[in-house]
């Protein structure tokens, strides 16, 4: 059981939460999450710890509701109990000082990307961010991202907020002024895969954060796998974070889909 | 010697393939007593030496021919945590039975040493008279248990029973590893288990789930906090595939997720979050318990074809003979001599159809068993829409990962003394599957027994 000390809304529907969690706090790294379950019958899924305060005991998470355990889980208040919370898991961030990172996050994607800005930005690297979402009031972290980089680009589908069009316009708009060693990116699926598409085509090796199906996160059963290279990988132990132009984007879209139209969802 | 041997008593495969109950009902007192009777109480019991943790056989057994169920349960747990579990689970026709005499000189059936294990503690149980055994004074020294599995709680019943102070650490959210995630209601109900978890916690024993050992807490975190030893029970919990074509469609998965799905997450309810393919026609891959336990869910679960399919033989099956004779009441399908090679999904990526190779025995291998080989274009195409890879596990690379001064083989499992279960680092003891790569819930048992005397001895030093 692991208690609520602080809750926050991003938008209609990111919420961010601040949970004890002492252990995880002390030996979290960028890149690593945890999994959550709320309540006895509920589901196990897997969540980036956005930050950690080692001195609290606290770590950070920002959740999108997208279905059913998302929504339970941004429904706790301040003072409530998660039933469940494991961690820290997966490989953490390989951090090095590589000259300009372009980091680039979709929706949701920007909450765990905001432990590799900072990350980064501290290794010395020149740190450009490009976020993006659908409008105005989906831009989450603006403020915490301009604290960590040296410059955001907040790209907006219809226009409402920063400039218009897709990420990776905004990504394409810096490659073409300046040189880019490195290109992280988390998002939607289908967002990586395109981001992954235009940094190969100009040979910037690119970094992508895969949010698969899981269940237990520690290896166990194989729900997270994905095909890297032609070889089958566990996001959970092996991940979450692959070199994003290895990656099979349209079998693990694919199996995004797997449980959709179950019913049970 | 001319009483028959017992018979279990057993739900009706019709009415059982559609629900979880627990398929053995168990012997009534008669039953039991009469099946006593039959002991010869050898004064040589050949039995004993097929038990993994020796345990008194024909003075147990006697106990019941005498009507005294609950000295029988005592005997049981002067040297098995989990009386109830190995008498259900237990594949006694390779242990104990084996080694009876009634199967070694008299060619008769053995005596039915499991069915009356499991009325013992079964009795002691619904008596509501369990016994609590003494513990003698806490000697204060702390000793760190890593997985509860079977290895981890016999490990730390013994080590209460000695007055140490036992802590027991497990990633998942419930506690008792392949018991709970693994094997299914209809063979060994949670409520089993969870009794004889209520027992360590009454002897004094601490368990906190949710706690990865060398991820939450590193190895040396543990060694600050003063424990003194440390027992690595952490299982073989990583699923292999067979690396062929077609495996990542959506619909194929390993027993692992299958079974964590239903049995931890109880995904068949329709009250849990956790959703699961209930699927029509369903092909688990492999001929193991795992296999078995897999493709029996699948029944129940609704699948109008449950297949086995499996590249050896019937005769070559690693499964409880138990099992596979379930199975076939419950109408599953074997489909042996049969190996995958590839299966093929819809524009959606949904599996359709597996490619099946059919095989035949060829000359024994190394492993003493006949070898299957390939019957040069015999192929043949089944549709499902489900399919369970069931071919066995390697053992969780988490600790040996993340542990320093370990020996590990090349399987990934941890290099130990056979009698002591000493790892190459003194105060680390190491049993159970992630020593033996994948094995038995007794022999698992045994294995923490004999790291529990042997770190006591140490440690008293
Ligand atoms: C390593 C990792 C880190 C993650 N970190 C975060 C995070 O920090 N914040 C956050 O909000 N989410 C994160 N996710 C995604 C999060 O786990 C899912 O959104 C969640 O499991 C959905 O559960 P649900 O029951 O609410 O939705 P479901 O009912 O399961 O799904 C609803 C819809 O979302 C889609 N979906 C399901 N799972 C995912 C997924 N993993 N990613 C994208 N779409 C999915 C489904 O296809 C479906 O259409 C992470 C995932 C991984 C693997
Ligand atoms: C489906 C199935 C059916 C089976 N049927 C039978 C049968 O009928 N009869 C029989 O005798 N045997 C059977 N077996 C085999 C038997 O269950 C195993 O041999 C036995 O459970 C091994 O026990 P263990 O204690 O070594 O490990 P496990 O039971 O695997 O327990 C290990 C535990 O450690 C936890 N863990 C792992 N790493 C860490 C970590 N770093 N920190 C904290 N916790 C950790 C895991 O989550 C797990 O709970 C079956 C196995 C399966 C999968
Ligand atoms: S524990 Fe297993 S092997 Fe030992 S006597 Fe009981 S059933 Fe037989
Ligand atoms: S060998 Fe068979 S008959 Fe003899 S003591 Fe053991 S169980 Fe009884
Ligand atoms: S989530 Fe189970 S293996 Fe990755």
């Amino acid at each position: 059981m692991n208690k609520i000390v602080s809750k926050e809304h991003f938008s209609a529907n990111v919420v961010k939460l601040e949970v004890e969690a002492p252990l995880i706090a002390r030996s979290r790294k960028a890149g690593h999450f945890v999994i959550v379950k709320v309540g006895k019958t509920g589901e196990r899924i897997p969540l980036t710890i956005a930050a950690a305060d080692t001195e609290k005991g606290t770590i950070t998470l920002v959740i999108q509701t997208v279905g059913e355990s998302s929504r339970k889980l941004c429904e706790l208040n301040e003072g409530d109990y998660i039933t469940d919370l494991v961690g820290p898991l997966g490989q953490a961030t390989h951090i090095e000082k590589v000259g300009t990172v372009v980091c680039a996050g979709g929706g949701v994607g920007c909450a765990p990307l905001l432990p590799i800005v900072e990350a980064m930005h501290k290794a010395g690297n020149r740190v450009i961010v490009v976020l993006a979402a659908r409008s105005k009031d989906l831009v989450i972290l603006e403020e915490q991202m301009k604290a960590n980089s040296d410059e955001v680009i907040v790209m907006t589908d219809d226009g409402s907020y920063g400039k218009k069009g897709l990420v990776t316009n905004g990504i394409e708009e810096v490659i073409n002024r300046e040189e880019v060693n490195l290109c992280v990116t988390i998002g939607p699926a289908i967002m990586m895969k395109f981001v992954s598409l235009l940094t190969k085509k100009y040979n910037i090796p690119t970094v992508a954060s895969l949010n698969t199906i899981m269940v237990d996160g520690t290896g166990m059963c194989g729900a997270c796998r994905v095909s890297i290279g032609g070889k089958t990988k566990f996001v959970c132990v092996d991940g979450p974070e692959f070199d994003a132009h290895q990656v099979d984007f349209d079998e693990m879209i694919m199996r995004l889909g797997a449980y959709n139209g179950l019913g049970k969802k | 010697t001319d009483i028959p041997r017992v018979h279990m008593n057993e739900l009706d495969p019709e009415y059982r393939s559609h629900n979880k109950e627990e398929v053995n009902l168990g012997l009534t007192a008669e039953q039991a007593m009469m099946e006593a009777q039959r002991c010869l109480d050898c004064p040589n019991p050949t039995c004993m030496n097929g038990c993994p943790v020796s345990i008194n056989i024909p003075t147990f057994v006697k106990q019941i021919e005498k009507g005294d169920f609950l000295e029988a349960a005592k005997t049981l747990k002067e040297t098995s945590a989990l009386p109830a579990v190995c008498g259900r689970v237990c594949p006694q026709e390779k242990q104990c039975e084996s080694q009876c005499i009634y199967t070694q000189k008299l060619g008769k059936e053995a005596v039915a040493i499991g069915y009356l294990e499991r009325f013992a503690a079964d009795y002691e149980r619904e008596s509501g008279q369990i016994s609590i055994p003494v513990i003698p004074e806490k000697n204060g020294i702390k000793v760190a248990v890593i997985g509860s599995g079977p290895a981890g709680l016999s490990f730390a019943g013994d080590m209460a029973q000695r007055g140490y102070d036992v802590t027991v650490f497990e990633a998942l959210h419930e506690i008792g590893g392949v018991l709970k995630y693994g094997i299914p209601e209809f063979r060994l109900p949670n409520q089993i288990v969870d009794v004889e978890i209520d027992v360590l916690r009454q002897m004094g024993v601490q368990f906190i789930t949710n706690c990865i050992i060398g991820k939450t807490i590193s190895q040396e975190q543990l060694q600050a906090e003063g424990f003194k030893g440390i027992f690595i029970a952490s299982g073989a919990g990583l699923p292999n595939f067979m690396n062929i074509p077609g495996e990542n469609l959506v619909g194929v998965m390993s027993s692992n997720e299958y079974l964590t799905r239903v049995n931890l997450m109880d995904a068949a309810n329709p009250e849990s979050d956790t959703p699961v393919f209930m699927g029509k026609r369903v092909a688990v891959i492999g001929g193991g318990n795992t296999a078995m336990d897999s493709v029996r869910t699948a029944r129940r679960l609704g699948a109008e074809r449950a297949m086995i399919v499996y590249r050896r033989s019937e005769e070559e099956m690693p499964a409880r003979i138990e099992e596979v004779k379930h199975a076939k009441e419950e109408g599953i399908e074997f489909l042996t001599l049969h190996n995958p090679i590839e299966y093929k999904g819809d524009a959606r990526g949904r599996v359709t159809h597996m490619v099946l190779q059919k095989m035949e025995l060829g000359e024994p291998d190394a492993s003493g068993r006949r070898k299957p080989v390939v019957i040069e274009g015999a192929i043949e195409e089944i549709e499902v829409d489900e399919v369970i890879v069931s071919i066995g596990v390697s053992p969780n690379p988490l600790i040996p990962q993340s542990f320093s001064g370990l020996d590990v083989t090349k399987w990934g499992t941890i290099v130990v003394n056979q009698e002591s279960m000493q790892s190459a680092v003194n105060h680390i003891y190491a049993g159970g599957d992630i020593v033996r790569g994948g094995a038995t819930v007794i022999l698992a048992m045994g294995d923490g027994r004999k790291a529990a005397a042997a770190m006591d001895a140490d440690l008293k030093k």
